[in-house]
């Protein structure tokens, strides 16, 4: 399946991602590529077929709703780029 | 010193024969003198590893010494290392200091090993080549023109060359059994929820599954000791007993069946792959061993659900990317836009936005049942396959690549070519299973992989097997001419 270029401008900005104006031609030819590749599943018939989403189809564990962890506010926001008084700083988001 | 085993390091440290900071000592300086034509490492920690050392030796000096004590290994830069640098091979995370440990490095901690560092990768595992890593590529230590496979390249290159002994590494479609294949090592992908995945960044978390790099099965049994288990702090992990992996290996192989799925042994495949395959079945006909065709009907079915299936569950793990908390954050954000954007597309690489995007458009409203569901139902269908060929045989055996080794960049312009290097390794991970790569040939001088694939959990016979072979050929003691 072939995307046009505006497909490909769509798609990353639901990924927020930048991309370069010279790059979308590439993109566009190597997910279309990839999206060719990927389109053999449709001619498969899957109609009485359960979808498997864990390979062992384990389901979700639960725990006690107990404190497990402790506060390491300080400790884990040392690899933060910008904090403030214990909050991560961002542009104004509402002006 | 240097080409020792594992299980060797283990009997010499224990009689004596050298210390640890000795091994750690003569690791550290070949790595530092030869490493700058492998660049199979990110980040090399020879402070912390001497220490470690030093620590290992004086409690054996105590008497407290264990199997483990003071064995020199390296991790994968996919696992977070309390106050190491923890790259995952990407710009992104090229000044993440890890703030914890994954349970995989606590677990080796725990057991008294030596980490000399962490190997280079294909960015946040994605590819089949190294040659993706924001570090730089990895030279294969055959032919350093060559690639040593992806996304474990660094782990390979580093056992190939006999920096370490052993390695930790990750495989989400084949990272661990390609890069082991193309290197002339022994590589083991578990079981999915074998070994907890807490701490080891993710990519596709229904596949992600860590595993062991080394020179031997007896060393692979050795690692997966320390590393399988259960844990709490990830969910997907499973509680199951972990046998004694180093007990089985010397049991005989007699009467044990063998498959051979029909698809893996194309008429496309090169008649040199062909043959170095099937001189190591040989071999095991010759130990007992019984060969069966098998089918595996659904198999060209892996590689299109699995660039489905990959790329979503990418696509909403590396959200967390997103410039805030840790990692990469571009210069001079005008707006919260702007800091996503622009810290997210100078931040990864060309593979991995590309694998973001298919994800997000395969997510994307009115897409979601064409592509996900679909790729899930489809992924039943593999797992069903293989299911099938494991009441019939105990084990499936078959090529691990559809070539040896091939050059830096030559697969590098059409990503789809790429993918097509995981076309023998990619099932096995949809369906869960465990498998072995383990050196059964050569062409072209080059070293060539056989495929081992085993029941769930079932780690243990497939390691039999592989010791097995090794017991009975040399293909896992052949090395690059100048090591």
């Amino acid at each position: 399946m072939a995307l046009d270029q505006q497909q490909v401008r769509d798609i990353a900005d639901l990924a927020r991602l930048q991309l370069d104006d010279n790059q979308i031609t590439e993109y566009q030819k190597n997910l279309s590529n990839i999206l060719d590749l990927v389109d053999q599943l449709s001619a498969v018939d899957t109609s009485a077929v359960e979808p498997l989403a864990h390979p062992l189809d384990a389901v979700q564990r639960l725990r006690a709703d107990e404190v497990s962890e402790s506060n390491q506010r300080e400790h884990f926001q040392q690899c933060a780029p910008q904090t403030e008084n214990g909050y991560y700083l961002v542009p104004r988001v509402v002006e | 010193m240097h080409n020792k085993t594992i299980a060797e390091i283990s009997r010499d440290l224990a009689a004596g024969e050298y210390s640890s900071v000795e091994i750690t000592t003569e690791l550290l300086s070949r790595v530092q003198q030869l490493d700058s034509e492998y660049n199979s490492f990110i980040t090399v920690t020879a402070e912390q590893a001497l220490a470690q050392a030093r620590a290992a030796d004086e409690r054996r000096a105590a008497g407290n010494a264990e199997a483990w004590t003071g064995i020199p290994i390296a991790h994968k830069d996919i696992f977070c290392t309390n106050g190491v640098l923890t790259t995952c091979g990407s710009k992104m995370l090229s000044n993440f200091t890890a703030p914890y440990d994954a349970t995989v490095i606590d677990k080796f901690n725990a057991a008294g090993a030596v980490s000399l560092g962490k190997l280079n990768m294909d960015e946040f595992a994605m590819g089949s080549s190294n040659e993706s890593s924001f570090f730089g590529p990895v030279a294969n230590p055959w032919d350093k023109e060559r690639v040593p496979g992806g996304s474990s390249g660094g782990s390979a290159a580093a056992v190939a060359a006999r920096l370490v002994p052993g390695a930790t590494a990750t495989d989400t479609g084949g990272s661990i059994r390609q890069p082991a294949a193309l290197c002339g090592v022994t590589g083991l992908k578990p079981t999915y929820g074998r070994i907890s995945r807490w701490g080891m960044i993710a990519y596709a978390s229904s596949l992600d599954q860590a595993g062991t790099i080394t020179r031997s099965a007896e060393d692979a049994a050795l690692m997966l000791q320390i590393m399988a288990g259960f844990d709490a702090r990830d969910s997907t992990c499973m509680n199951q007993a972990v046998p004694d992996y180093s007990a089985s290996l010397n049991n005989s192989i007699e009467g044990m069946t063998i498959g051979l799925p029909a698809e893996y042994f194309r008429d496309d495949l090169s008649a040199d792959m062909q043959q170095a395959v099937r001189n190591a079945i040989a071999e095991y006909e010759k130990m007992g061993a019984k060969v069966k065709e098998i089918s595996l009907p659904n198999a060209h079915l892996a590689i299109p659900a699995y660039y489905i299936i990959a790329p979503a569950e990418c696509s909403a793990n590396l959200s967390r990317m997103d410039g805030v908390r840790f990692g990469y954050r571009c210069e001079d954000p005008q707006d919260i836009e702007d800091l996503y954007k622009r810290s997210r597309g100078e931040g990864f690489g060309g593979e991995v936005k590309r694998r973001i995007m298919v994800g997000a458009y395969a997510l994307s409203a009115g897409f979601y049942d064409a592509y996900y569901k679909k790729a899930q139902q489809v992924r039943r269908l593999i797992k069903n396959d293989f299911a099938a060929a494991l009441q019939e045989v105990d084990l499936i055996a078959g090529p691990v690549t559809p070539t040896p080794a091939f050059r830096r960049g030559e697969k590098t312009s059409d990503p789809v070519e790429m993918y097509l290097e995981d076309i023998f390794t990619i099932a096995l991970n949809l369906a869960g299973l465990p498998g072995m790569s383990v050196p059964c040939g050569q062409v072209n001088g080059l070293p060539v992989g056989l495929q081992l694939i085993g029941n769930y959990f079932d780690e243990a016979r497939l390691l039999n097997a592989a010791h097995q072979f090794q017991q009975a050929t040399d293909w896992h003691l052949q090395k690059p001419a100048d090591i």
